[in-house]
């Protein structure tokens, strides 16, 4: 089997994709890339079917806001591992915040399934086709993404804090 | 000859423990003031009633982070809570005293502190120790509740992050102040009653 570098993954998803997936980069010895959010399964299938690839573990579903970044404010972002040679890739999809759907990867990792539901509790993705996208960590009263950057990380409803002591 | 075995560092056993004084070593509670005579005793039955309840806190704790580690060096030997008669943890809210909650709620676990404290019977205390608990601390954040005191009405607070044994000691004491001093009708008074609606308890 040959050694799984970043090239080679690079060269087979062009081979595959074409101009569809952009900006390959290494950072600290992980290869990541985007592709438009509507390829992400498909790109998400084609890594987890190829022979050589055979990225079959979902470490991590995250995502990302960006707002000064106008119509893909939103990225998700996969964590994918290959467990037979141990390398690792990251694989971004960007949306905008006034759409934010993308498709969900249930279908193809099971482990997915409580990946999005936090994903959207906290960045309001709605992922398109999960069986049951609701909130998992934050209280089902929450009428807010927390994360998403024009919420102050504070807790709005205290009442007691001295803004001048405490710097709000 | 023997060869004499020398040791670099003999183990010695205590071969003359001391006599254990009861006296010195527990905590007894004073008695009510009274009429005393010779056979009788008589004093007020609400004197009584809180020299027993003060001296027999059963706490329930709700022991979520650091300050439950603190509390458990509370309990253990070397400070030993058991000496103001809280002997006894009964994790089950129905037949405790006193809630400690001791460390962070966050706010998907507020209606869990709410439901135990409306488990407990009347008469019953809170305390809350540590800043998490009693301001929400360092944790002015979105996922976790601004003090215990926004969902439940407190009688004790406890600052420091984490409060020392000796605090959390000091905190059952003022309960005890508490429980020694309040009328036995306290509870029934209009206004204990408007505190618990304003907490929405019934």
């Amino acid at each position: 089997m040959a050694q799984l570098t970043s090239e080679l993954i690079q060269n087979k998803l062009q081979h595959k994709f074409g101009d569809q997936v952009t900006n390959f980069t290494v950072s600290y010895g992980m290869l990541t890339f985007e592709a438009p959010k509507e390829f992400n399964l498909k790109v998400l299938q084609f890594l987890f079917d190829d022979e050589e690839l055979m990225f079959r573990f979902l470490t991590d579903i995250t995502a990302v806001h960006y707002p000064e970044n106008a119509g893909k404010e939103l990225a998700v972002v996969y964590h994918l591992h290959n467990l037979v040679q141990n390398v690792r890739i990251r694989f971004k999809v960007f949306t905008s915040i006034q759409s934010p759907d993308v498709f969900t990867a249930t279908q193809l990792f099971n482990c997915a399934n409580w990946m999005e539901r936090e994903t959207y509790d906290f960045f309001g993705i709605n992922f398109v086709g999960h069986p049951n996208l609701k909130r998992i960590l934050n209280v089902d009263e929450m009428d807010y993404f927390p994360m998403r950057k024009e919420y102050p990380l504070e807790d709005q409803e205290r009442t007691d804090k001295d803004d001048e002591m405490f710097g709000r | 000859m023997k060869k004499e075995i020398f040791m670099a560092r003999p183990v010695r056993f205590n071969i003359h423990p001391k006599e254990a004084n009861l006296n010195s070593s527990v905590l007894i509670g004073e008695a009510p003031p009274g009429f005393e005579g010779e056979g009788f005793f008589t004093t007020k039955l609400s004197e009584l009633v809180a020299l027993g309840r003060r001296n027999s806190l059963w706490p329930l704790p709700f022991a979520t982070s650091c300050c439950g580690i603190e509390f458990m060096a509370t309990a253990a030997a070397h400070y030993d809570f058991a000496r103001f008669g809280s002997e006894r943890m009964a994790f089950t809210p129905r037949q405790c005293d006193m809630l400690m909650v001791m460390g962070t709620i966050a706010k998907k676990m507020a209606p869990v502190v709410r439901q135990v404290y409306l488990q407990m019977a009347e008469p019953r205390w809170v305390m809350a120790v540590g800043a998490c608990a009693c301001s929400g601390g360092i944790f002015d954040s979105y996922s976790v509740l601004q003090g215990i005191d926004q969902i439940i009405p407190v009688d004790v607070y406890v600052p420091g992050c984490p409060p020392r044994p000796e605090g959390i000691i000091e905190g059952i004491m003022r309960v005890q102040d508490l429980v020694d001093n309040e009328s036995v009708r306290r509870r029934n008074s209009d206004r204990y009653k408007a505190l618990l609606n304003s907490y929405g308890i019934q």
